[in-house]
């Protein structure tokens, strides 16, 4: 009855692994870069939350508010370059998987392009609202407005360093076990980055825009 | 977009000049002098005995878990003396500043230190003794003894470790340095809105605290994913969950903890230091900030870091208990369900922390009853460790004395807390000494089960046992310690004594302050015990030589390898077949078969990398403390080369070949037959260690009625 019992017969059990037993390498990597991603899920849920708290009348202490300031279509078409990016490098993705590596280059070059425009109609708008007095200094809500788009366009900065790393590793070690691996972990930060933007656009700036 | 700074600031040195070095404090000019002449000498005896290409190949540049483990728990014991030091500043103030007649000196109107100074102390006590005191002790005892008891020859990612391990380093150092360059935050471990903003405290203090905290808020989530890749993608062939070592599931329970709440902590900070930096308003008393949103983002981290670090304590006295009673652990399944229990709530409880934020009635009871909920799966866990005991075969060495002090001072602080989450109750002791009183018998709990398995793991991880006798004087030093500091702080706190007093008012008081500055001062001599034990046992470490299966009544797997462990932990990966591997084995007389061939094995380099970016994190520390700008940029621009760098280098590792592996597993062997056999000759003379070896003409234990109730435990 005691906890060490065991069914298995300790005469003939087998002691030593005798199978070769080796772990995946991918699949570790590919698993623990999932679980940094849902800290950094948690990380903008915690800013969306401090959003969703600084977001009432009293939080832009009669200052301007994002009905005033956010466009809905101009943010539209950030969020068109920024699914295209992912679609491409998915579609890189795909050449990867018949060794294609002209096809995969090629997809990371689309990303990498539409990851830029996003990155540049992202600074370009905040520009604009600093040329209009509207910064992080401005009131609680804008505060927090500002920093949940700016990390977010944090991400997407360093996903950009990233896809270059790649580019030059692809082409220059070929598709080893770390180069593909690195392939799909950056593939699954660039898709987070895609669905954490379309809370942003809701809630941000469709919801900011309708309140 | 950055703020006016109201003191100076100079775009080579930011705000750094030298009158931010307090070389006129009377207390600490001289503590930096001794720290200056210390390090002096201790570099200069590395120098003397040339260590440092040994000190730089073997620890600095390592990616073995055992050793990082190992350097963990040496900064989580320096931080958990800095921290006593300051207990004990803070507890002669408070026995000296009381009543309006006493006496002040160093520029305070009474005690010693001036109401800023003593605010930075007890800022520091906190943040030390929680995160850079408690965490890398848990996380160093993680590191060594999970890999062991899953069976697998390192970490999921090794070089991930030796990162997670320096930049934890790097927030100690920058904490530690806040002592001679500037101040320290004055706000309390855990800060309040809006004191922290730059309008109320314009010095660099709390800059150094929001960058420790997030320093180590890094590392430890790092450190969290990779444990939990560990224990979910390295166990062994064989290693069913139902067969997982109670410590790995403890461990499992918390990191899940650490990896979703550490992002909240880091949030948090990054927005007070939006505040500071940037002029922001998340926490402005205007402007549209909200000062209670700082409070509840802290807390919603803070709570579920509690639980963080109580769990491996429980995983901990979840393996004690059993060896030292020679019976399987009680309810096995429902302590795993139980830590689970606790990670869950963990998440819904973080508004007692501040019933009289004045949340109404109806939130209050709401997390009122979420809080007591916890107290079920810790009353499971108290009557499991209970019913472990219970006929057991008892042995009081002083692993086990600790583990038992630790279960007394979990009920203490448990059923306070109880008390505690009745909102109606809450309300009266609020923010008094009763509350300190509490949560420090919960950490102290820790404490209790960290010294614990430091005696416990000790001949696993160096192959000799520490001294019994100077192991349990420093157990009844350390409990009559914290008997006379806190059962009085539980007093004073029913009396109305709030928290943080500088100058004590009320000279009823003053008997019971002086009762605790005596215990502090019995603290005092358990540290010095302490010291006593390291130098006693490392004296004779040849008398006091270990086997594998070092208590001789031990369970799990990481008793399997020999002690010390080697490098490569199992020269052949063991198969497994039962949930307390080692007791299987040794009651079934196979525990002595050895693997009869061997095949290469294949380990991961050293690497220097992880050091250097744990020392450029320091460096980017310090650059936004002080807001050198220049010097962040090229710190950052650094880190992302360097990583880069390493990224394209990546690690091959290299082969163990057969050969040399059975060359080193003969060697090891042979010592432990050795040491067999003077054991065999010295008999029963060191208390507490002749179990290891003459026991084992005792029948099995299989024969025995070890588990009162029918529970299926068979995996």
């Amino acid at each position: 009855m005691s906890s060490h019992a065991s069914n298995v017969d300790p005469k003939t059990a087998e002691l030593w692994d005798k199978s070769h037993y080796q772990h995946d390498v991918i699949s570790t990597r590919t698993f623990g870069y999932f679980m940094y991603l849902l800290s950094d899920g948690m990380l903008f849920a915690t800013l969306f939350a401090a959003y969703g708290v600084l977001s009432y009348q009293h939080s832009y202490f009669g200052g301007p508010t994002p009905a005033e300031f956010v466009k809905p279509w101009y943010t539209f078409a950030q969020t068109m370059a920024l699914f295209f990016s992912v679609l491409t490098y998915g579609l890189g993705m795909n050449a990867l998987k018949h060794k294609n590596k002209s096809g995969l280059i090629n997809g990371l070059i689309a990303a990498f392009v539409l990851g830029v425009l996003f990155l540049a109609l992202d600074i370009h708008d905040m520009m604009h609202l600093a040329s209009l007095g509207i910064t992080v200094a401005t009131s609680g809500g804008v505060s927090a407005f500002i920093v949940l788009t700016q990390v977010h366009a944090a991400h997407i900065f360093f996903g950009l360093i990233w896809i270059l790393v790649m580019m030059a590793q692809v082409l220059s070690k070929g598709f080893t076990t770390d180069v593909v691996g690195r392939l799909l972990t950056l593939r699954m930060f660039w898709h987070l980055q895609a669905i954490i933007w379309v809370f942003v656009y809701v809630f941000v700036y469709l919801w900011g825009y309708m309140s | 977009m950055l703020v006016d700074l109201a003191g100076g600031w100079s775009p080579m040195l930011g705000r750094l000049a030298w009158s931010q070095i307090p070389y006129d404090n009377p207390i600490l000019a001289p503590l930096f002098v001794a720290v200056v002449i210390g390090a002096i000498l201790v570099l200069g005896l590395i120098t003397y005995y040339g260590k440092w290409t040994y000190l730089w190949k073997e620890w600095l540049t390592t990616v073995d878990h055992k050793k990082l483990g190992v350097m963990y728990i040496l900064i989580g014991l320096v931080m958990l003396f800095r921290g006593f030091i300051d207990g004990l500043m803070i507890r002669t103030q408070q026995a000296w500043g009381v009543g309006s007649h006493s006496s002040g000196v160093f520029g305070a109107l009474h005690g010693y230190l001036t109401p800023f100074h003593f605010g930075q102390v007890y800022s520091a006590h906190g943040v030390i003794m929680i995160l850079l005191a408690a965490t890398p002790l848990l996380v160093g005892f993680m590191n060594i003894i999970v890999p062991i008891q899953i069976g697998a020859r390192d970490m999921a990612y090794p070089y991930l470790n030796a990162l997670g391990l320096w930049i934890t380093a790097a927030a100690g150092a920058l904490i530690m340095i806040s002592l001679f360059v500037g101040d320290f935050a004055h706000n309390g471990w855990f800060g309040y809105a809006p004191i922290f903003e730059l309008q109320y405290s314009p010095g660099v203090g709390v800059d150094y605290w929001i960058w420790t905290m997030e320093l180590v808020a890094l590392g430890t989530t790092l450190g969290g994913i990779n444990i939990l890749a560990t224990i979910i993608k390295m166990r062994a062939p064989g290693m069913t969950w139902g067969r997982l070592p109670i410590f790995v599931w403890a461990t499992l329970s918390a990191n899940v903890i650490a990896l979703t709440s550490f992002p909240a902590l880091q949030v948090a900070l990054a927005l007070v230091a939006a505040d500071r930096y940037l002029g922001a308003h998340f926490f402005t008393a205007g402007l549209g900030g909200n000062l209670m949103l700082y409070t509840n983002l802290f807390w919603i981290w803070g709570h579920p870091e509690v639980y963080f670090v109580i769990l491996p304590a429980f995983g901990m006295m979840s393996e004690i208990f059993p060896t030292f009673s020679e019976k399987p652990l009680f309810g096995y399944i429902t302590m795993v369900l139980a830590s689970m229990a606790i990670a869950g709530v963990s998440w819904l409880v973080w508004l007692h922390h501040f019933f009289t934020m004045g949340a109404g009635p109806y939130v209050n009871s709401a997390f009122s009853v979420a809080t007591m909920l916890v107290g079920i799966p810790t009353g499971v866990k108290v009557f499991n460790w209970a019913f472990t005991m219970y006929r057991g075969r008892l042995t009081f060495n002083a692993a086990m004395l600790w583990a038992i002090g630790a279960l007394f001072l979990l009920l203490i602080g448990g059923l306070t807390g109880m008390m505690l989450a009745v909102p109606a109750i809450n309300y009266m002791v609020h923010n008094s000494v009763f509350v300190v009183a509490h949560f420090h018998s919960m950490l102290l709990t820790i404490v209790y089960a960290i010294f614990a398995s430091v005696i416990y793991w000790f001949p696993k991880v160096f192959g000799f046992k520490l001294d019994e006798f100077w192991a349990k004087t420093m157990f009844w030093l350390f409990s009559a310690g914290t008997a006379l500091v806190f059962v009085p702080m539980y007093m004073l706190g029913f009396m109305g004594m709030t928290r943080r007093l500088d100058y004590v008012f009320n000279t009823v008081w003053h008997p019971y302050l002086l009762v605790m500055e005596f215990g502090i001062a019995v603290y005092m001599l358990s540290v010095l015990a302490f010291f006593a034990l390291l130098y006693v046992s490392i004296r004779d470490h040849a008398k006091n030589q270990v086997g594998a299966d070092a208590w001789g009544t031990s369970r799990s797997l990481e008793w399997l390898t020999h002690s010390p462990v080697p490098f490569y932990n199992f020269a052949v990966l063991p198969h497994i077949s039962a949930r307390d591997e080692v007791a299987w084995r040794r009651d079934n007389g196979i525990d002595h078969v050895q693997p009869d061939h061997y095949e290469d094995i294949h380990m991961p380099n050293n690497t220097g990398v992880a050091i250097i970016l744990g020392g450029l994190t320091f460096v980017l520390g310090f650059a936004l403390v002080w807001r050198i700008w220049w010097l962040c940029a090229l710190t950052l621009l650094a880190i992302i080369a360097l990583v880069i760098y390493r990224s394209f280098k990546g690690d091959p590792g290299y082969i163990i070949t057969a050969a040399e592996l059975e060359k080193m597993e003969k060697e090891a062997m042979r010592r432990e037959a050795q040491v067999g056999k003077q054991r065999r000759q010295a008999g029963s003379g060191v208390l507490g260690e002749a179990i290891a070896y003459e026991r084992s003409d005792l029948p099995p234990l299989v024969s025995r009625p070890s588990s009162p109730v029918g529970l299926d435990h068979r995996s």
